[in-house]
């Protein structure tokens, strides 16, 4: 994968905004000081006076933005993933998740990817958190191309939506005629001997890991799911029949995320070994985001690995 | 306000009582003290002031309220029901698991409630949002909301109230029922409130301390909140707990506990016969 274009998903994020403004007056954007680092700022640059700034008030700006949706209006509520799902939880419980509104949480710097600020700001339970909410529509998108398409069917989506954004620029992985759906996953590689369901950053790490694989002789299924709750079930189920054995990958932690709800309905409909890859119930750390990955495990090396575990747990 | 408006109100306000008392008695739970001492303000925003029309209840539009102390449910039902958003025998089945009169206010499925409420702090955001997307999107309704004054002590009260006074919404009446208690006791002995006045002053709000059981002084704080521009206004309410009813006024006990069949009879009693005497 020489020369890959690499960029963040907030960048991608920041710029549908603008590009959806373009065409939409009836909506507003509001972030919590952090404009420049969730990309909401190329926003209110383009369109400072449908910007509103809360400051540093995470839990209001959630339930602000309730309000504004009750009214009939969409928002994009926007902060760090651990301050948007974390500290105000129980505001897009209660606020945004009972009543069912139209808030989009725009949430950046998921995960330990973050880099240097370390563990207080790295969130590895934002999908556990935001997938327990009934409604909650629960997208992680693993490049720009599939950002930018997400945000812009998160406006169409009736219902609260969570997006999570990285920080890191990853590789381009999707061409801009792909085609994203919300809830649907997609497969990007034919495989027979092992499925690899992975989410965010880690599809760039499991399409490393399905040319390793490959080099060894195995087969593996690439599939990537971009939207963990609702949960595209069919194309899960179909991989453990398809190739008996799965293994999760996500930059989060293996309690309450992608994985957890992989083996969820693998347990129910068609059992077989299903390994996770992710954060082991272990805070973050400070180091260059990409040093941080290798010594986190989440590398397509890691994932190889476990694949090769997970086939010799077949049956 | 003349004579027979006032009358009317203060007859509305004992029937509206009569609900709350007949739905928590009829839930054997629910929160009559809190519910009793905000009814006047509710009865008098619902029956004079605000532009809301019960055979139109999602009207765009329209004026919008929040209860902030959501736990007041039984006075907001016990208001909608009397101004016809839905029948008032409906009271009665307050907290059953086939109704839509759920403990604690629910947008979605009862006609007239414009916000979900109940997690205490948030509802007083949600009506900062309402009165934000109001200016944004020119739609000129106003937002009122009632918060306990138990409730100011969470900390997003104060958030909330940051940004309003910043964002200049002059279209938000926030009333604070003051009944100075809560469920531990007084809320001078729990966790100092006070002074609320010159709290909210320095968030940068407007801020009229008023009898929240006088009608005259509710509508003449509303009408001068409506001609502040560039702040919004809070209300501090000065009320009883229990208002209404004999034994259960300034009586903590009363917070969050239902009337026997004894009690319920007694109290309904009492607000007849004042209703009588109206």
């Amino acid at each position: 994968m020489a020369d890959v274009k690499k960029i963040a998903t907030r960048d991608a994020y920041g710029a549908a905004l603008v590009e959806l403004a373009e065409t939409n007056k009836d909506f507003i954007v509001m972030d919590a000081d952090l404009a420049a680092a969730t990309k909401t700022g190329m926003f209110k640059k383009a369109y400072p006076e449908r910007f509103y700034n809360c400051g540093i008030a995470e839990q209001n700006m959630v339930s602000i933005a309730a309000g504004i949706a009750a009214t009939g209006k969409r928002v994009f509520v926007s902060s760090f993933a651990m301050f948007a799902a974390g500290r105000a939880f129980e505001q897009v419980r209660n606020s945004v998740g009972y009543p069912h509104l139209n808030v989009i949480i725009g949430a950046t710097h998921a995960g330990i990817s973050v880099g240097e600020d370390g563990a207080t700001h790295q969130c590895c339970e934002d999908i556990a958190l935001m997938r327990t909410i009934p409604g909650m529509t629960v997208i992680n998108p693993a490049d720009a191309v599939e950002a930018r398409k997400a945000v812009l069917a998160a406006m169409e989506h009736e219902g609260p939506v969570y997006m999570r954004f990285g920080r890191l620029a990853v590789p381009v992985v999707f061409d801009d005629d792909y085609t994203f759906e919300i809830g649907k996953g997609v497969e990007l590689k034919e495989g027979s001997d092992v499925t690899i369901v992975a989410t965010g950053l880690m599809v760039a790490e499991a399409l490393e890991a399905y040319e390793l694989l490959k080099a060894e002789g195995i087969s593996a299924r690439i599939i990537n799911i971009a939207t963990i709750k609702p949960l595209d079930k069919e194309i899960i189920i179909k991989a453990a029949k398809e190739t008996g054995a799965i293994v999760t990958a996500e930059e989060h932690s293996v309690i309450g995320g992608l994985g957890s709800a992989v083996a969820d309905v693998i347990t129910e409909e068609y059992p077989v070994p299903v390994l996770k890859l992710g954060v082991n119930d272990v805070f973050g750390r400070s180091a260059p985001a990409a040093e941080l990955l290798d010594k986190f495990g989440l590398r397509g090396i890691n994932i190889a690995e476990m694949a090769k575990k997970a086939i010799s747990l077949k049956k | 306000m003349n004579a027979q408006t006032k009358l009317e109100l203060q007859k509305t306000a004992t029937k509206v009582r009569i609900g709350i008392i007949k739905g928590v008695h009829a839930a054997k739970a629910g929160h009559p003290g809190g519910s009793l001492s905000c009814a006047d303000i509710l009865t008098y925003l619902y029956f004079k002031e605000m532009n809301i029309d019960p055979a139109n209840p999602k009207k765009a539009t329209r004026d919008r309220f929040v209860l902030s102390k959501g736990h007041a449910a039984p006075a907001l039902y016990s208001v909608l029901a009397h101004r016809g958003f839905f029948p008032v025998e409906e009271l009665i089945t307050l907290r059953k698991y086939d109704s839509r009169l759920q403990g604690h206010p629910d947008m979605k499925n009862i006609p007239g409630v414009d916000m979900s409420s109940g997690s205490l702090g948030q509802g007083i955001s949600t009506a900062v949002g309402m009165a934000l997307s109001s200016k944004h999107f020119e739609s000129g309704f106003r937002v009122y909301a009632v918060l306990g004054d138990g409730e100011i002590e969470e900390g997003q009260v104060w958030e909330a109230a940051m940004f309003a006074g910043n964002k200049k919404l002059d279209n938000l009446i926030a009333f604070v029922d003051f009944n100075n208690l809560q469920i531990d006791g007084t809320c001078d002995e729990v966790n100092s409130p006070s002074p609320i006045d010159k709290k909210f002053e320095a968030f940068g709000w407007n801020v009229i301390t008023i009898d929240g059981h006088d009608f005259d002084q509710i509508e003449a704080a509303i009408n001068e909140a409506k001609q502040v521009k560039g702040k919004p206004t809070a209300i501090v309410a000065k009320t009883v707990k229990g208002k209404g009813v004999s034994f259960m006024e300034n009586a903590v006990n009363w917070h969050g506990s239902a009337p026997n069949d004894e009690q319920a009879q007694v109290a309904l009693e009492e607000l007849e016969n004042a209703l009588k005497a109206l």
